[in-house]
């Protein structure tokens, strides 16, 4: 099996195809052409940049940089989870749980990978630790920005009823159980669906370029099948954390619901 | 007897006072003055500054739970976590028989418990909340408009229980605007100005 190396030219070539969407917008006057543009663009330089420090790191192969490479990674990611709630937790501590369930549950994820399933040589090897953890953590993100949306959402509007609960004498885990689970729920059922649709409805990205890259698709399906797992792994880890963490952020000591705490919408 | 010591709630001065058991209080003044949030203070709901003593002891020297077992808010628009009134009320065998004595004393039968709540009055579910609170017997009752929704009769039943609880010993705070229940039911008026500044109370011949 050989691999055909892509040259500047045919991704120059690729990027044709996006006068397509140029089209469409201008035709229907969309206004989305310097949107467009501008994300294109984007793209491009940071899978640019990434690749490069990739690199970087692969050959120098130093924990201390994988390290740091895996810290700004979980810092991206602690920005999403802000920018991605419509009403969120305010103060350090919110900001410490959108970003340490990802954070702690890929990280855990990625060190079982690393040690017991794979066991590469290092085991810190970043060919295989830095992926894995973008994975892992990507997927835990999506999962904890769901729970902590339908935590914050789900107590405001069911408010009534929480604190007639607590009201009766119910604790605070009582009382927000209902809409508890519904956040798990929530947060759990992408990688759920995604787990029945894979292979059917879609190939996934990470096995599509395994096999361009000329790998038996044998091995990329077994490698496929392994980060699906981690991926359910970590998702639940983070999801279960962020659940639970964001009870006790909506509530405090004396089992009171604190909705003052919630940005203002 | 429920004392509160230095209430500090919104731009109120702060509240000090006392009801013995079998004792009613009013609170009265226009919406927006702040009887709701006195009411949900006491059951320790808002963090709000100063003393709760039942009994002698302080809120805080128990736990929240524990306190607001004893001291019970019922909201002037009840909330609901089930889809029928059933699955919001205590499921135990043992109180079961209580349950409907409630319920018949405020009109209403059992079945209707196993209706939707969707599809109950508003006066239905007043009722049905009123009965929640008073199923395990708090000490203190803290009722927000518990007549708010309710047509003559059933206000009459309603009060009828509450002064049941009055001599049963309990001591009852009631937020309400119905001036003439509160006539008949309260030993003493805490009246809280439209402004929210200068609260004025007045001693009254027990009815």
């Amino acid at each position: 099996m050989s691999y055909v190396e892509l040259s500047f030219w045919d991704l120059a070539l690729a990027a044709l195809l996006l006068i397509a969407n140029g089209v469409v917008s201008v035709w229907f006057r969309l206004g989305l052409e310097r949107t467009l543009a501008v994300s294109a663009l984007r793209m491009v330089i940071q899978l640019s940049i990434v690749a490069l420090a990739l690199k970087f790191i692969f050959t120098l192969d130093a924990p201390i940089w994988t390290i740091l490479f895996g810290l700004f990674m979980t810092a991206a990611a602690a920005f999403e989870v802000v920018s991605r709630q419509e009403r969120r937790i305010m103060g350090p501590l919110a900001l410490a749980l959108g970003a340490g369930a990802p954070f702690f549950a890929g990280l855990l994820a990625t060190m079982f990978a690393a040690i017991a399933v794979i066991g590469p040589e290092p085991w810190y090897a970043p060919r295989y630790v830095l992926p894995i953890f973008g994975m892992m953590l990507g997927n835990a993100l999506s999962g904890t920005t769901l729970v902590l949306d339908a935590m914050t959402s789900g107590v405001v509007r069911e408010r009534p009823a929480i604190e007639a609960r607590l009201a009766l004498g119910a604790g605070r885990y009582e009382a927000l159980d209902a809409i508890l689970r519904r956040a798990l729920t929530t947060g759990l059922m992408p990688i759920l669906t995604a787990m029945a649709a894979t292979g059917v409805v879609s190939l996934p990205g990470m096995m599509t370029g395994q096999i361009l890259a000329g790998i038996d698709p044998v091995s990329a399906a077994k490698y496929q099948v392994m980060i699906m797992f981690l991926i359910a792994g970590s998702t639940g880890i983070a999801v279960v954390g962020a659940g639970l963490g964001s009870v006790l952020l909506l509530t405090d000591e004396r089992h009171r619901l604190r909705l003052d705490r919630l940005a203002k919408a | 007897m429920l004392r509160v010591e230095h209430l500090r709630i919104g731009a109120l001065p702060p509240l000090s006072f006392a009801v013995a058991d079998g004792e009613c209080l009013a609170i009265e003044g226009p919406s927006g003055s702040g009887k709701t949030r006195i009411l949900r203070a006491i059951a320790d709901l808002d963090p709000v500054e100063g003393q709760l003593f039942l009994d002698g002891t302080e809120r805080r020297e128990m736990p929240a739970t524990e306190w607001r077992r004893l001291a019970r808010y019922a909201a002037a628009e009840p909330g609901w976590w089930a889809d029928t009134p059933r699955g919001t009320l205590p499921a135990a065998a043992a109180v079961q028989p209580r349950i409907v004595r409630l319920l018949a004393a405020v009109g209403l039968d059992e079945d209707v418990l196993d209706r939707p709540v969707s599809l109950l009055s508003t006066g239905e579910r007043q009722r049905i909340a009123l009965v929640r609170a008073l199923v395990d017997e708090p000490r203190v009752l803290l009722l927000d408009e518990p007549t708010g929704a309710l047509d003559i009769g059933s206000t009459a039943l309603v009060e009828e229980l509450i002064r049941f609880q009055l001599l049963a010993g309990r001591s009852v705070l009631i937020a309400s605007h119905d001036t003439a229940l509160i006539g008949r039911l309260a030993h003493a008026r805490l009246q809280l100005a439209p402004s929210a500044r200068t609260p004025k109370t007045a001693r009254m011949p027990p009815p």
